[in-house]
């Protein structure tokens, strides 16, 4: 293998509280992708082994909302070491489906699901595992986002021409820009 | 040494968030394993309120790998609300729609995920052990799994209107009749899709003999098996009964109705994950521990009713006398029924009523109760609703294929980890075996903690006293 002539971009994609429709929709693009991936380099997320997210990645598209402890940490650190950050998909751009539980508050889910709905040792899960925030949040009223691509989830095709776009060093729908 | 604990976090290429962690006692061997599941979502809450005909759509969104699972047990259990008995096409464009969905989520675990591992070796270097870098090393299988992956997807887009979360499926049937102009389209595809299943097969059984240390460790132990059956015994992924069997072959439940779960499932939750586990109520737990899914459902068959997949699933049986009991099977078994489902969407859509107009029946809601069972690509997936007068939700309950393999997953990775990690010489490819064991049963972790929550997968090396002694990352 010969090395690329020009540095390829440095690509993550994250995943919060989201159903990962948005990461399929990236898939979607089919034969594309493997086109893509010969200008980007995927250094960190589902799809890939790396346990810790790289410093100076050119472009991150995180799917889903800011639910847990855990969802919190870990998009500041994503934003940190991140050039621009893209909100992929409904649940980040809005809160969408994740922040319907926001009515009933994180600690009604939690009694439903471990101490209603079971049939031996109900008891709620502590130990370990991240605790919920109080709410659901936007990716973008916890960091800063550079692009927004709504949808749920956003058309491969959608997803395939922000990318191609931000690959020619165009941010390619400023108009979809808010929050 | 000290006793040590190692976290490995986030596990990769699953769908989901999950970590896990191993304690080695005081020679550096693996004492206790633990899978975590870190994501809880609340779905079984924040529906209360809603209207039941929202449902489908609603709870598609718990997962965007298996959106038409959740549609289909949706709209089943909405069709027990309405009690009506629904049109036989739709029936028909269900199963087909399910069918293609089958396709493109084994095609995802089995090329972009698992692949890697099977290709490039549970060893090679992990910035390049992904889908890119099997693009790179075989292009043409790649290719072919983009290819396998893209015609469910497809399919899927040219019944339901749209890839991920359609809204076609409803209480009652499907919203709108199949063209005959998209049933050709879908069948255009076919040959490349059936060519691409067969040599699939083909270079992973021969390809089998160089894991043989995995087939032996990997969750290889005896359990229960549960899922689905048709009323000849045979492989059924829209409807039928439930069939329990022990790792002996022996039938230990059978014809057991959706609406009656509640009698022979158990779940129980830990302290220590997101993740409730399912076991088979008259044995308790451990005893009940079952696994489903495609491993468990070949396992639990008497045969399967097209010529190409009833061939290798003879085959497939060989591997063990009584049920095979190596999870590292679910990646052969996997292969077995994309070829299944591929000749079963070709009977199906050749068949003159599959264009009836007449797809869907229309009523309100006229129980206060539902229940829908289906095979989603995982294993058995339940959905039970209750209603109020209005057709409110009051309460809902959901199981989830991943949930019902949660206590065999625990164990696989003791037993790999085990076999594997030597704590006081780790190497990153120890690790990887821990997760591949996890992939293997390909968990979906975003439908699995649909109740509240997130699964992280992560590996810490403690001391016996709890003292954090490694971290692997790498």
């Amino acid at each position: 293998m010969s090395a690329p002539v020009t540095p390829k971009v440095r690509l993550a994609t994250v995943w919060l509280d989201g159903c990962s429709g948005c990461h399929m929709s990236l898939l979607d693009t089919d034969e594309r992708l493997i086109e893509l991936a010969k200008r980007v380099t995927v250094v960190w997320g589902p799809l890939v082994d790396l346990k810790e997210f790289p410093a100076e990645v050119d472009v991150t598209l995180v799917e889903g909302a800011i639910s847990s402890e855990e969802d919190l940490h870990r998009i500041k650190m994503v934003r940190a070491r991140t050039k621009l950050l893209v909100s992929l998909g409904d649940c980040a751009v809005t809160g969408n489906v994740p922040a319907m539980r926001n009515k009933f508050g994180a600690s009604a889910v939690l009694r439903r699901a471990y101490l209603e709905n079971v049939t031996l040792d109900p008891q709620i899960p502590r130990e370990i595992i991240p605790a919920l925030l109080p709410s659901v949040r936007p990716v973008h009223e916890a960091v800063p986002v550079d692009l927004f691509i709504p949808g749920c989830p956003p058309s491969a095709d959608l997803i395939f021409s922000v990318l191609s776009g931000l690959l020619e060093g165009k941010v390619s729908n400023p108009a979809a820009k808010f929050g | 040494m000290p006793r040590q604990k190692i976290v490995i976090d986030p596990v990769t290429r699953i769908e989901g968030h999950s970590k896990i962690s191993l304690h080695l006692d005081e020679q550096g061997r693996v004492e206790e394993a633990y899978f975590h599941v870190t994501q809880l979502r609340g779905f079984e809450k924040f529906c209360e309120g809603r209207p039941f005909y929202e449902m489908p759509s609603l709870m598609a969104r718990i997962c965007g790998i298996c959106p038409v699972s959740h549609l289909i047990a949706s709209a089943k259990a909405c069709d027990a609300i309405l009690a009506v008995r629904i049109p036989e096409t739709a029936v028909r464009l269900r199963t087909v729609l399910n069918l293609a969905q089958i396709v493109q989520s084994h095609a995802l675990s089995f090329f972009y995920l698992s692949s890697p591992d099977l290709l490039l070796g549970m060893d090679s270097d992990p910035a390049l052990r992904n889908i890119f870098g099997v693009a790179e090393a075989h292009p043409e299988i790649a290719r072919d799994g983009v290819r396998l992956r893209q015609f469910g997807q497809q399919a899927i887009e040219w019944l339901a209107g749209k890839r991920i979360h359609p809204s076609w499926v409803v209480p009652g049937g499907v919203n709108e009749p199949l063209s005959a102009a998209n049933r050709d389209r879908i069948l255009a595809g076919m040959p490349e899709a059936l060519a691409i299943a067969r040599r699939t097969l083909d270079w992973f059984k021969t390809g089998m003999e160089r894991f043989r240390e995995e087939i032996r460790t990997f969750a290889n132990s005896p359990t229960l098996f549960m899922g689905l059956v048709n009323d000849k015994g045979g492989l059924e992924f829209y409807d039928g009964k439930l069939r329990f069997l022990d790792a002996g072959g022996h039938v230990v439940q059978d014809g057991v109705a959706a609406a009656d779960y509640g009698e022979y499932i158990g779940e129980l939750a830990h302290p220590w994950t997101y993740l409730k586990t399912s076991y088979f109520k008259p044995l308790g737990y451990p005893e009940g521990v079952y696994r489903v899914g495609p491993l468990a459902r070949l396992n639990i068959i008497d045969g399967c009713d097209t010529p190409l997949a009833s061939q290798e699933w003879a085959e497939f049986r060989e591997l063990d006398r009584g049920a095979v009991l190596s999870s590292f099977h679910y990646h052969y078994a996997r292969l077995v029924e994309i070829l299944y489902a591929l000749e079963k969407i070709e009977q199906l859509l050749q068949a003159p009523d599959i264009l009836d107009p007449n797809v869907r029946a229309l009523a309100s809601a006229n129980q206060s109760e539902g229940v829908g069972v289906a095979e989603a690509p995982r294993g058995t997936l339940m959905h039970h609703y209750k209603v109020d007068r209005d057709g409110l939700i009051t309460w809902a309950n959901l199981i989830i294929a991943t949930g019902h393999n949660n206590a065999a997953m625990n164990r696989g990775v003791l037993q790999v980890a085990r076999h594997f990690v030597q704590g006081n010489k780790l190497t990153e490819g120890m690790l990887n075996r821990v997760e591949a064991v996890i992939r293997a049963f390909d968990p979906c972790l975003s439908c699995s903690t649909h109740a509240d929550g997130h699964l992280a997968l992560e590996i810490d090396l403690r001391a016996h006293d709890g003292k954090l002694l490694d971290t692997l990352s790498n």
